[in-house]
Parts: structure tokens; C-alpha cells; sequence
């Protein structure tokens, strides 16, 4: 229980920071990538074109957000569904372990 | 959010970075293969750690910052599979995305897969086995190393923007720093909250599949006892 005590803790003070930080000044809250583009900007004068465009973008914010949530549901169906196999399977190994020596003791 | 945009890298760069990524990850491909015939047992934590970083990559969150990054996950695979295998499975969570997210790009997928796949899970992969050795606990190892893991792709990302862009005043070292106080510094508290989820996760691998961890020579078995015990 420990380590979940701790990682929870990690969560929350994580989150507190967030909402300290949106408590004052005015922040925009967009990607670190679309930063970066204005530091390419700032170094090469305003030169920079980027010499090749996305293949495909998400035609709205909606489409790209059910894109990235269908990555996260993909993974985490994943994940979910091994843990979820190895814990039953423990269980029952525990438990049939339980029984033979149970049907020792009787014999 | 941190893979450098499509056609965001001139000539030479975007073909230095893929000579540089496309070997590891055909031998990373290779390893991978061996793996899945050899010892079958290990193919759902193959996938679990896959997923882990399918996961941790689509999420992105607010940093103290003022602006957004994701965490990249992949300290967990290059701890288990170590980091050539763990180049495969980022460079397809890289091509997803740049194929349907416009989010990274086919023209930078060699210096992202370098940054994400190689990079990061290579320093990950040294600081787990530095830390068992010096005789960490076992999570202690795992946090630091994802997190380390994670922090190091963002410092190789600023690195490869700064080479690329080199300021006029300065050079490569005064772009550096500039690129770096966006990714790196945003990605601080990120990258902490990374190497919690991922050694709380490692924390249910070990209660559940410590067996395919020892064979797999990632923990001693007396490291599992202690656990165990505790």
C-alpha cells in the first residue's frame, strides 16, 4: 500500500502545482512543441518553413482528442486485460494449492 | 509536447538522425523476434510495456511552466527488455502519431525515434542497473530511471533542435539552452510524476510475474525474497 500512498502523493502535489500556477498570470497552456517553433522562428529571423507538411491532420480539436483517447483506451485495454489474467490466475493457483494440501491433511 | 514537428528538421538533419536510429531499431526488430520465439512466457509483458507507453504518450499534461508536455513511458520496457527493444515499440507509437495526429512527423521520426526510443531508455536502462547495484530498493531503482528516462529524451530532443538551428550569436550552445528551457524545465515535474506510475506499475508486474523478471535477469532472487517479506 505504501508505494500507491506515495505515488498518489506525487499525483496530487503534481495537480496542486497546476493549479497554483493557473491561479496567476495569464499562461496559454499549449504544447512545448508550438514553443519550440516560435524559438526556430526567433533563431533563424522568421526564415524556417517547414520543408514537408502532416500527411494527415485531424480535421477538428474533437478528432484529434478522440485520436489521442483511442491511443490511451488501446493501452490501457492492454494493460487491463494481463494484469487483470495474471491476478485471477494467481488466485486460482493459490487456491487449488490450498485444496490438495487440504485433501492431504484428510487423507 | 515534445517530438520535433514534420518538416521541422533541414538537411542534413532528419537523414543523420534516421542512419543513426534505422540500425538500432532493425536489430531491436531482430531482438524482438528472438524473444517472442524463445521464451513465449514473456510476450504479455512485451505487450504491457508496449502499452504502457501507448498510454503515457497520449496524455498530456500542464507543467508549472505554462504549457504542456507528455510523459514518454518507455523506462519500463528498457528496464524489462532493456533498449533495443524498447526502440521498436516507441518508434510505432511515433509512427501513429504522425500518421494520425499530425503530432511528430514522418520526415522527424528518425531524430524521435532516436530522442524516444534510443536515447531515453538507453539512460534508463544504465541507471536501473546502476542503482540495483549500488544496492537501491528495488522501486527506488525504477523510479529514478524512468524518470531519469524521460527527462533525457526531452534534453536529446533540445540537443537535436540545437544542432539543427544553431543561433547566430552563440551557436548550437546558446540554441541549446534556449530549446532546452522550453522542454527540459516543463518537463521536470513531468517526469517525476513518470517515475511514480511507472514503479508503482513495476511494483504489480513484480507481485504478479516475478518469475518472468527473474529469467529475464532483471531482479535476483533475493531481491524478490526481501520483497516478499517486507
Amino acid at each position: 500500500m505504501k508505494l500507491e500512498i506515495i505515488t498518489s502523493g506525487v499525483i496530487v502535489v503534481f495537480i496542486a502545482a497546476f493549479a497554483y500556477v493557473s491561479s496567476f498570470g495569464d499562461h496559454e497552456w499549449g504544447g512545448a512543441d508550438s514553443q519550440a517553433e516560435d524559438v526556430i522562428s526567433q533563431l533563424t529571423g522568421g526564415t524556417y518553413q517547414p520543408w514537408f507538411n502532416s500527411i494527415y491532420t485531424p480535421p477538428s480539436q474533437e478528432i484529434e482528442s478522440l485520436l489521442f483517447a483511442l491511443q490511451a483506451a488501446i493501452g490501457s485495454l492492454i494493460i487491463g486485460y494481463f494484469l487483470g489474467y495474471y491476478r485471477a490466475l494467481a488466485k486460482m493457483k493459490a487456491a487449488a494449492t490450498a485444496t490438495e494440501q487440504e485433501g492431504e491433511s484428510n487423507a | 509536447m515534445m517530438h520535433i514537428m514534420e518538416g521541422f528538421l533541414p538537411h542534413p538533419w532528419w537523414e543523420i538522425w534516421f542512419a543513426l536510429s534505422l540500425p538500432v531499431v532493425a536489430y531491436g526488430i531482430f531482438r524482438m523476434n528472438q524473444i517472442i520465439k524463445e521464451r513465449r512466457e514473456t510476450l504479455p509483458l512485451l505487450a504491457v510495456s508496449g502499452a504502457f507507453i501507448f498510454v503515457l504518450s497520449s496524455l498530456k499534461m500542464p507543467s508549472v511552466t505554462g504549457s504542456c508536455s507528455h510523459p514518454t513511458g518507455t523506462g519500463m520496457g528498457a528496464i524489462i527488455f532493456g533498449p533495443w527493444i524498447t526502440s521498436v515499440m516507441a518508434m510505432i507509437v511515433l509512427i501513429y502519431q504522425a500518421v494520425f495526429l499530425a503530432h511528430g512527423g514522418l520526415t522527424t521520426l528518425g531524430a524521435n525515434t532516436f530522442s524516444l526510443g534510443i536515447a531515453g531508455p538507453v539512460v534508463g536502462y544504465f541507471v536501473y542497473k546502476l542503482a540495483m547495484k549500488s544496492g537501491l530498493n528495488l522501486y527506488v531503482a525504477v523510479f529514478l530511471a524512468a524518470m531519469l528516462a524521460d527527462w533525457a529524451t526531452y534534453i536529446v530532443t533540445s540537443i537535436q533542435l540545437a544542432l539543427a538551428f544553431p543561433a547566430a550569436s552563440g551557436g548550437v550552445l546558446a540554441s541549446f539552452e534556449a530549446f532546452a528551457a522550453v522542454f527540459a524545465i516543463t518537463q521536470v515535474p513531468l517526469a517525476i510524476v513518470e517515475g511514480a506510475v511507472t514503479a508503482l506499475m513495476f511494483k504489480y508486474i513484480v507481485q504478479l510475474r516475478s518469475d518472468v523478471l527473474l529469467r529475464m535477469n532483471v531482479v535476483s532472487p533475493g531481491t524478490i525474497k526481501s520483497l516478499k517479506e517486507a
